[in-house]
């Protein structure tokens, strides 16, 4: 055993003078910056106490307890308090179609499908805007925190994808026109940085909108970061779609499947299979450029952990990097979540289809 | 033996670009017929027999399958297609399904038969071409000519009265060209309409009524195997077969 791991070492770390330099070098590094971070955000760190006399004070390391304190406001924003049910109770439904989706044995895919991206939205919209006779209303203004970062994130997840299926597959039609629109729509969002978009939305779009068409700040950020997305969305669907050989469709229309139908259960399954990694990629980056809607006045997660990091009852030297830290973790469990989910997903399908 | 023909194909041309790929191409097939069509490669057997399904449009002449002509109208192309199946050089199996998947997807979304029913007939085609115990293998698990054979079955559920096939043999080994071959026999025997480009001249001189020479885009010869094989009249078919029979 120990003998294995020995020669495991000698082959892989110190196989020459070169790797051997490497190896020290990122020993050097590991050994430098490591010990230091566990110390200040675990041995150092502070774990209890109430504002900021209790993490003041010399060889202190992260405040957590200023994490704990503000969580209502990172989670919710200014929302207010004796209504946050209805958050939780929005994203316990939200959750209750989404995990029966992820896990492949549960059946009737199609009617959760419909559930995640038509019902739900709705219910969601109804129950977090409070916009319906016998609720109470609470406006955009307030809204805040994990909870923006998900209704932009998620707003541009659903919409991005079948808008981007729909503009890959405009792009490589046999209709001019159709093939025209969808290219010049899809390079000139992909031509405009994501900043410029919520810009454009938040600053210019009111300027020629008449008067009279009042348009919300989030939603307006939430039509720029949908049609933003699917345009990425749009051109890693197209890299899948010419990973699809032509005899595919051919065969297709042969048995006298229709467009839609070839497209649908030959062409996509194959093609979205291809670029599964792409997709989630596209996922990833979306859901960490929401934090962008900051610039136009959004307070998003980590905008909200900004807003408690200037509140003067916690204002202490290690506050920020507390805050980050603990920003930084939570985009991190996110982002990762869905990176494991797509390498499980690729490794299911393709047990199956031998090529 | 006068039959009506059920493919009728007269003075079609075709460009691909400002390449004439058929030149006035007229050929009309009865039904129950057996044509094999050969000539040398890109002489346009490939796109004579994709014009009759549509997947190439003809620029010029008529083509009508089964008393339909088939212009732009899409509804007359799906209707066409439906009575036409189709066999490829490449096989072209849907990766991402099973073989059953294969053999019933058209039925139950083109024909709208109910799942039980299109598994029944894709399981007795399937039987037809001696492959019923891989039925729930993906193609990617199969052998060529097994691969070949179930492109076959999933043409056959479909019912159809005609059947084209496109070189269905040249992609395969050796070894497994005869068991595609002796399904192709066995469907000529039953009386299956069929089309195919094929350089088999075994299976032309067995089933085929007669035999197209093609060249250039143009049909240079046509006639009975016997006379095909024995007698031909054009030089351009004396050099093909010279060379096919040598090889
Ligand atoms: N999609 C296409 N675009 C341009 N030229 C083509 C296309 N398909 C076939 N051709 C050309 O048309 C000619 C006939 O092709 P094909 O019908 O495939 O010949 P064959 O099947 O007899 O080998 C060839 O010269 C080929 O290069
Ligand atoms: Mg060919």
């Amino acid at each position: 055993m120990v003998t294995t791991s020995i020669k495991w070492l000698r082959r892989n770390l110190f196989s020459n003078w070169w790797n051997t330099g490497l190896t020290v070098l990122v020993l050097y590094v590991l050994w430098s910056a490591v010990p230091p971070f566990i110390d200040w955000a675990f041995v150092s760190a502070v774990w209890h106490g109430e504002g900021r006399a209790a993490c003041l004070g010399p060889g202190k390391g992260a405040c957590w307890p200023f994490v704990y304190a503000n969580l209502d406001q990172f989670i919710y924003g200014r929302y207010p308090a004796e209504l946050r049910w209805r958050v939780n109770v929005a994203f316990l439904l939200g959750l209750a179609g989404l995990v029966p989706m992820l896990i492949p044995r549960v059946p009737a895919k199609f009617w959760n499908l419909g559930y995640l991206v038509i019902a739900w939205p709705m219910i969601a919209i109804v129950l977090i805007s409070g916009d319906r006779p016998g609720l109470i209303g609470v406006d955009t203004d307030l809204w805040g925190g994990l909870l923006v970062t998900l209704i932009v994130a998620i707003t541009g997840i659903v919409a991005s994808f079948p808008l981007g299926v729909l503009l890959a597959l405009g792009r490589r039609s046999e209709m001019p026109v159709i093939r025209s629109l969808s290219t010049i729509f899809i390079e000139f969002w992909r031509g405009v940085p994501l900043i410029t978009v919520l810009f454009m939305a938040s600053v210019m779009l009111p300027l020629f909108l008449p008067r009279e068409i009042h348009l919300d700040n989030l939603l307006r950020c939430l039509v720029g970061v949908a049609l933003f997305s699917s345009a990425y969305m749009a051109e890693v669907v197209r890299g899948g779609l010419q990973a699809v050989p032509r005899g595919q469709i051919e065969a297709a229309r042969a048995l006298g499947l229709s467009y839609w139908q070839t497209m649908g259960l030959v062409v996509l399954p194959q093609a979205l299979r291809h670029v599964i990694p792409g997709i989630v990629n596209t996922f990833i980056g979306l859901f960490k450029d929401t934090t962008l809607v900051l610039i136009v006045g959004l307070f998003d997660f980590l905008g909200q952990v900004r807003v408690q990091l200037s509140d003067m009852h916690w204002s202490t030297p290690q506050g920020a990097a507390t805050g980050y830290v603990f920003a930084a973790f939570v985009y991190w469990v996110f982002c990762f979540g869905m990176s494991r989910y797509s390498a499980f997903m690729e490794r299911r399908l393709n047990k199956g289809m031998v090529r | 033996m006068t039959k009506s023909p059920i493919i009728e194909i007269a003075h079609v041309d075709k460009w691909y670009g400002d390449f004439h790929a058929l030149k006035d191409v007229s050929l009309s097939v009865a039904e129950g017929e057996r044509i094999v069509i050969a000539g040398p490669s890109g002489s346009g057997k490939s796109t004579l027999i994709r014009c009759i399904n549509r997947l190439e449009a003809h620029d010029k002449g008529r083509i009508a399958v089964d008393g339909i002509e088939l212009t732009e109208d899409l509804k007359r192309i799906d209707e066409v297609r439906r009575e036409v199946g189709m066999v490829f050089q490449q096989f072209n199996l849907f990766p991402h399904m099973t073989v059953l998947e294969n053999c019933t997807l058209a039925p139950i979304w083109v024909r709208k038969q109910p799942q039980e029913e299109a598994e029944a007939t894709a399981m007795r085609f399937l039987e037809r071409v001696r492959i019923p115990e891989q039925a729930l293998k993906y193609p990617g698990q199969l052998s060529g000519g097994q691969q070949q054979r179930v492109a076959i079955a999933r043409a056959l559920c479909m019912n159809p009265k005609i059947m084209l096939f496109d070189e269905p043999t040249s992609a395969l080994d050796p070894e497994m060209i005869k068991e595609v071959l002796d399904v192709m026999v066995g469907l000529a025997n039953d009386g299956m309409t069929m089309i195919c480009v094929t350089h088999e001249m075994g299976f032309a001189r067995e089933v085929a009524d007669r035999v197209v020479f093609m060249d250039q885009g143009e049909i240079v010869e046509e006639a009975p195997p016997a006379e095909f094989f024995t007698s031909p009249k054009s030089e351009r078919t004396k050099a093909f077969l010279a060379q096919i029979l040598r090889g």
